[in-house]
């Protein structure tokens, strides 16, 4: 598992705070675990922090989650840091997550993240001047067949060429979902 | 094209909706397990039918089922693992993202069989669109009456929900699952206790693939023996197939085991052969952890026997000259593809992977992606073939879990049949920086 750090001097200056809606939502979740184990909800909660709080998990917002559940922070934060999925620092407003294992590079992943580095100018783990993207790599996503792929928050993009590629960026500048 | 038992309606407008599902005949296993039969006989059934797990290791259903321990007063729990991360597998996603009904049905059914009054669904967490879809299809059988308090009238409550997890391939092992669903970091637990009877927050727990329990549907709908009589000896039924790399059609299919290799790769029904008109030179037909075969070794077993798509003959020659059925993630590689670099580039994906509890996985799996790395770049020599090999023989069965092996396994089945290239990275170093080595030759003796 790679281990990240998350840098100390990037906070939040509020404090994060679920509204009373996303509040309602977390209370179902409890709900579908016996009594006593509201814990096993953490990593949905987890990510629901990470989209309500500005696309990472700071400080701030493990503490607040750690409320949430009535547990230590420490225990927030050992999850937290051991699923990949989580960003423990600022992102661009768009992550690209580009699949690079063998059946994704056997059909070129390689040179698409190189193509989508040169374009925006980053480089792997790099977010672009402009703060719109943030380039990464991940590990097998499940769409091996329709290779090379991303994902982009929940979306898949599969098939991709330069082509396509300059499509789907194209359109999340414009502010658009590609689809 | 064979029969299909799950995937039989993934073409059907609207199939994700209740509605639609049901004309189609959904939720009749439910109907005639829990109007009809015991749970003793929904797990007779289920033996009887021969169905062995789709998530990778292939162990009968029933018998794990039989496994359940069942004190008295402690819940039980059905798991379905929907991790699906084993690289070369998209199968589980296609049958939850095309027909999330079938699924739903076969938790009832299954958790019906063991006295599970909960289940969960675990998905990795990539796939929350799928999620979405899960949850939209759980609330319409609530809505429907097949999920909650007595349903059907026949006193049987059920609740089900789903759980995403935060990215970590680990997490598919059962233990590792069930920490993560406890909300914990994903460190697979040392065995025993087995599940069966320390599972989840310490209760019997049974951890079935997605296919597997989609499975069960046509099982009960049709009859164990019904289903047995598909297939070829122990491997019996359908079994989703998830193809890819140089393929003229990658994707996923439903096939009849028993077809044989040369069909399902080269056959019109099924990926339609190479694509560009090139040579096959190698197959991953499991998944990434499961041994690599050299192309005369794929659709011939070392014998000279047709290689088939069955448990038995994808394994036939052992580690020597056979491979494995795993996860059903069938990876085809064609001539102008560099073994070593592929070696590399999983290598580097399990030490990526590894949780880090047991130091031979932890520090094996990165000593063995660094040297690969060597190789791969024309900085490598030939004792580092060698070194391969005896990091490996530390990592072999001194783990906790399985992923030290299904590390260390691909990179000897590599270095068996492809050292001649391995060699060539050493010996041709620039060379090899510049085109690839090219199709191996058969060996005169294999085995
Ligand atoms: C490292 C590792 C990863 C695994 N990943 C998965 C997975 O993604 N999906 C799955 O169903 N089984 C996976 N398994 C196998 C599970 O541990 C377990 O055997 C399986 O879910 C049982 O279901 P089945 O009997 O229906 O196949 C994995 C095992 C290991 C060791
Ligand atoms: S074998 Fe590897 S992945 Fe499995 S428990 Fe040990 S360190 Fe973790
Ligand atoms: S290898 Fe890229 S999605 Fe599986």
């Amino acid at each position: 598992m790679s281990s990240s750090h998350t840098d100390l001097s990037k906070r939040h200056s509020e404090k994060p705070v679920f509204s009373a809606e996303k509040m309602a939502e977390v209370q179902v979740l409890f709900a579908q675990y016996p009594e006593g184990k509201s814990k096993s909800a953490i990593i949905r909660v987890l990510h629901m922090a990470e989209e309500e709080f500005g696309g990472w998990l700071s400080i701030e917002t493990m503490d607040y989650v750690a409320e949430v559940f009535n547990i230590q922070p420490i225990e927030v934060y050992e999850v937290a840091t051991f699923y990949t999925m989580f960003n423990l620092e600022p992102t661009g407003k768009y992550v690209f997550e580009v699949c690079r294992t063998g059946p994704c590079m056997l059909l070129g992943s390689d040179s698409i993240i190189d193509y989508i580095g040169t374009k925006l100018d980053i480089k792997v783990g790099e977010t672009s001047a402009d703060g719109m993207f943030t380039l990464k790599t991940s590990e097998c996503l499940g769409a091996c067949g329709y290779a090379p792929m991303l994902q982009c928050g929940k979306k898949y993009h599969e098939h991709l060429t330069k082509e396509r590629v300059d499509e789907i960026i194209t359109a999340y500048r414009a502010g658009q979902t590609p689809n | 094209m064979g029969r299909r038992l799950l995937l039989e309606h993934d073409n059907v407008a609207g199939i994700e909706t209740f509605d639609v599902y049901r004309k189609n005949g959904g939720y009749r296993s439910v109907e005639k397990a829990l109007k009809s039969m015991s749970p003793e006989l929904v797990l007779e059934e289920v033996q009887k039918s021969g169905l062995r797990g789709r998530g990778g290791a292939g162990f009968p259903t029933g018998m794990k089922w039989s496994f359940l321990a069942k004190p008295e007063g402690v819940p039980r729990y059905l798991l379905c693992n929907a991790d699906e991360s084993e690289p070369g597998t998209f199968k589980d996603r296609y049958l939850m993202e095309k027909i999330p009904h079938l699924l739903i049905e076969g938790m009832i059914v299954s958790s019906f069989a063991l006295g599970a009054n909960q289940s969960y669904i675990y998905i990795r967490g990539e796939y929350m669109w799928i999620l979405d879809i899960l949850e939209k299809a759980i609330a319409e059988a609530y809505d429907k009456g097949f999920l909650g308090k007595n349903i059907l009238g026949s006193g049987f409550d059920h609740d089900l929900s789903v759980a995403p997890g935060g990215g970590a391939y680990i997490c598919g092992e059962e233990t590792a699952l069930i920490e993560s669903l406890e909300g914990k970091r994903g460190n697979p637990r040392m065995k025993p206790p087995f599940p069966a009877v320390k599972g989840l927050y310490g209760c019997p727990t049974v951890v079935n693939n997605v296919e597997s329990i989609a499975a069960v549907v046509p099982i009960i709908n049709d009859g164990g023996e019904e289903y047995a009589k598909i297939g070829l000896g122990k491997s019996t039924g359908t079994k989703l197939i998830s193809a890819c790399g140089n393929l003229v059609r990658p994707g996923v299919y439903e096939i009849e085991m028993g077809i044989t290799v040369e069909e399902f790769i080269y056959g019109d029904d099924y990926c339609r052969g190479i694509a560009n008109g090139k040579k096959l030179k190698a197959c991953v037909p499991g998944g990434s952890s499961v041994p690599i075969l050299p192309h005369y070794l794929v659709t011939k077993t070392a014998a000279g026997e047709d290689r088939l798509m069955t448990y038995e003959s994808l394994a036939d020659g052992g580690f020597a000259s056979g491979s494995m059925l795993g996860s059903g993630g069938f990876i085809v590689f064609d001539e102008d593809q560099c073994i070593v670099r592929n070696t590399w580039n999983f290598a580097r994906f399990y030490a990526h992977e590894s949780c880090g509890q047991c130091s031979p996985c932890r520090e094996g799996t990165g000593w063995m992606e660094k040297v690969l790395h060597r190789l791969e770049h024309g900085q490598g020599n030939l004792r580092d073939i060698d070194l391969l090999a005896e990091i490996n023989k530390k990592i072999e069965g001194n783990t906790i879990c399985p992923l030290g092996d299904a590390a260390a396994w691909p990179v000897a089945a590599a270095i068996r049949h492809f050292r001649d290239e391995f060699e060539w990275h050493v010996n041709e170093r620039e060379e090899s920086q510049k085109r690839n080595y090219g199709l191996i030759r058969e060996p005169q003796s294999i085995a």
